[in-house]
């Protein structure tokens, strides 16, 4: 697999901040933590691999993600070793269960926690050498808005929030959602609802979301912000049992209403996301 | 760790403490005590002396950039730890060059000396307060919850603009100051560098909008009213059963729309 990869250079060429989204980059935030936001990322991207995308998973929480954990994977090599100079990128990039690539950050990356520019920098070449060897990369960003969230969103062209039906997933989504249009100037989020009880639940939430929204947010004129509803997975006993097994749920059980889910949302992602970006 | 200090004695005579003590001996707060007990308690208030003279701004008696700087660093650390909130706001005296064009750099120490004192006033103890350079001063108020931090701020931004300073016998002037301040993102490390220029942010802000203003960056501070809560999931206060426990056969959400509505 590392044949793919070319190392990006570390010469005076690297782009630095402010920057520009990065095509077929895909944010998957939520605001409050536990809402199924490693979830989602690991499944759909295996339910992306399993389409015949290449699919690399970036662990954006830098090294508080439980994608590892998630994914039952303990790499030897991560991002941390690659930022410190100890190993090539493409040594860090791992193959997980589901046929797609990942990149975990490490524990050793808590310490770039604090968002210098050498940082972003570093991050954002890493980044950008990524993209073009992928047909998509997930950006797995950790809870809450804090800036090195924020900073993982701006790297991306599309952004996905996961939230729940619970109160403080919606208005953690919610309040997510408006620094996301205040500050990056979005005008697209695409929302997953995760464990609703009943069909139609996820998109009356997105409606009322959008509701909320369109009244208490102000934006440019012609610059309104849309959310789109683009899927539920509902509440699953299948979910908890994988989650306790450690695999994926879209291969330990494929026939499983939450996993039938992700398929479809990945199928959603595939024909009208990636042909956008 | 500290330095390993070795155990024997100091030789008083060897040391060469002519410097300090010329430096120390300029600032009559500094003055050094002219009958000391031991050779130690006379080293104590040089080495006392030499470290306020390093932290502190020679013409306000604020702290200088370095202690700032020193303190923010800090506050950074305790609010990744502990979450709590901290605010940081920084404060230009408008038109300062007028001041000195018009009356003399003399008046305009006068006019940075006055401010600089009624600023210390305004916040609590605990709080620093530190001339950041020229005209400019900031502020770093730990603790400092987002309801308080605009209060704060504009009580500053008022007892400078009521402030009568005399620069001279019978010549009182009054200046206005522009505050700009920003909450260091909670549960974060964030950076020295990114938090005062947020700050910084405010205060253009502040002055491009004509001055005597108080601008604070929200950004970090989410801030979700009552009412769109109530928008947001009023339906479940409503107790709403096809919410909360799905009841089957109903439209789903419809209800709990037309509700709110």
């Amino acid at each position: 697999m590392s044949d793919v990869l070319n190392p990006p250079k570390t010469g005076d060429s690297a782009p630095s901040v402010p920057l520009k989204p990065l095509g077929k980059v895909v944010a998957v935030t939520s605001g409050k933590g536990g809402v199924g936001k490693t979830f989602v990322s690991a499944n759909l991207a295996a339910a992306l691999a399993k389409r015949g995308l290449r699919v690399l998973v970036l662990d954006a929480d830098l090294g508080l993600a439980n994608l590892d954990v998630v994914l039952n994977l303990y790499p030897k090599v991560t991002l941390h070793d690659v930022f410190t100079g100890k190993a090539k990128l493409e040594e860090a990039i791992i193959r997980a269960p589901g046929g797609f690539s990942v990149l975990l950050a490490g524990s050793g990356m808590v310490e770039y926690s604090r968002l210098t520019p050498e940082v972003r920098d570093d991050f954002l070449r890493i980044m950008s050498g990524l993209v073009p060897h992928y047909d998509i990369v997930l950006l797995d960003t950790g809870a809450g808005i804090s800036d090195v969230v924020l900073f993982a969103v701006s790297l991306a062209s599309e952004v996905i929030v996961v939230a729940t039906p619970e109160p403080t997933s919606l208005t953690d989504a919610y309040a997510t959602i408006k620094v996301l249009v205040g500050q990056q100037k979005r005008q697209t989020v695409r929302m997953v609802i995760n464990q609703t009880a009943r069909l139609g639940d996820g998109r009356a939430i997105t409606v009322q979301l959008q509701q909320v929204l369109d009244r208490f947010v102000t934006t440019e004129p012609g610059r309104a912000i849309k959310l789109v509803h683009m899927g539920d997975i509902p509440a699953d006993p299948a979910v908890r049992q994988a989650i306790m097994r450690r695999q994926l749920l879209i291969q330990s059980t494929p026939g499983s209403p939450a996993a039938l889910a992700v398929t479809q949302l990945a199928q959603k992602i595939h024909e009208t996301v990636i042909p956008r970006i | 760790m500290a330095a390993k200090i070795p155990a024997s004695n100091v030789e008083f005579d060897k040391l060469r403490l002519d410097d300090a003590r010329a430096l120390l001996g300029r600032d009559t707060a500094l003055a050094l005590p002219a009958q000391a007990q031991s050779a130690t308690q006379y080293l104590q208030s040089v080495i006392d002396g030499l470290c306020e003279l390093s932290l502190k701004d020679p013409l306000t008696g604020l702290s200088n950039r370095r202690h700032f700087r020193a303190v923010l660093d800090r506050t950074i650390d305790m609010v990744a730890r502990s979450g709590d909130p901290a605010l940081l706001l920084m404060l230009d005296i408008d038109h300062f060059k007028k001041v000195n064009d018009t009356y003399g750099h003399p008046a305009g120490d006068t006019v940075l000396q006055a401010i600089a004192k009624a600023l210390a006033k305004c916040v609590r103890p605990m709080d620093t307060v530190a001339r950041y350079g020229g005209e400019e001063f900031a502020v770093i108020l730990p603790n400092c919850h987002a309801y308080f931090g605009g209060t704060i701020a504009e009580r500053i931004r008022q007892t400078m603009q009521d402030m009568p300073i005399a620069i001279a016998a019978g010549t009182k002037i009054s200046v206005t100051v522009s505050i700009g301040g920003a909450y260091a993102p909670e549960w974060v490390r964030s950076t020295a560098a990114l938090w005062t220029e947020r700050a910084d942010v405010q205060l253009y802000r502040a002055k491009s909008e004509g001055r005597n203003r108080v601008f604070l960056d929200t950004q970090q501070e989410i801030f979700v009213s009552a009412e769109e809560k109530n928008m947001l999931f009023g339906h479940l206060a409503l107790g709403d059963p096809a919410w909360i426990e799905g009841i089957p056969g109903e439209t789903p959400g419809g209800s709990a729309m037309q509700k709110v509505n």
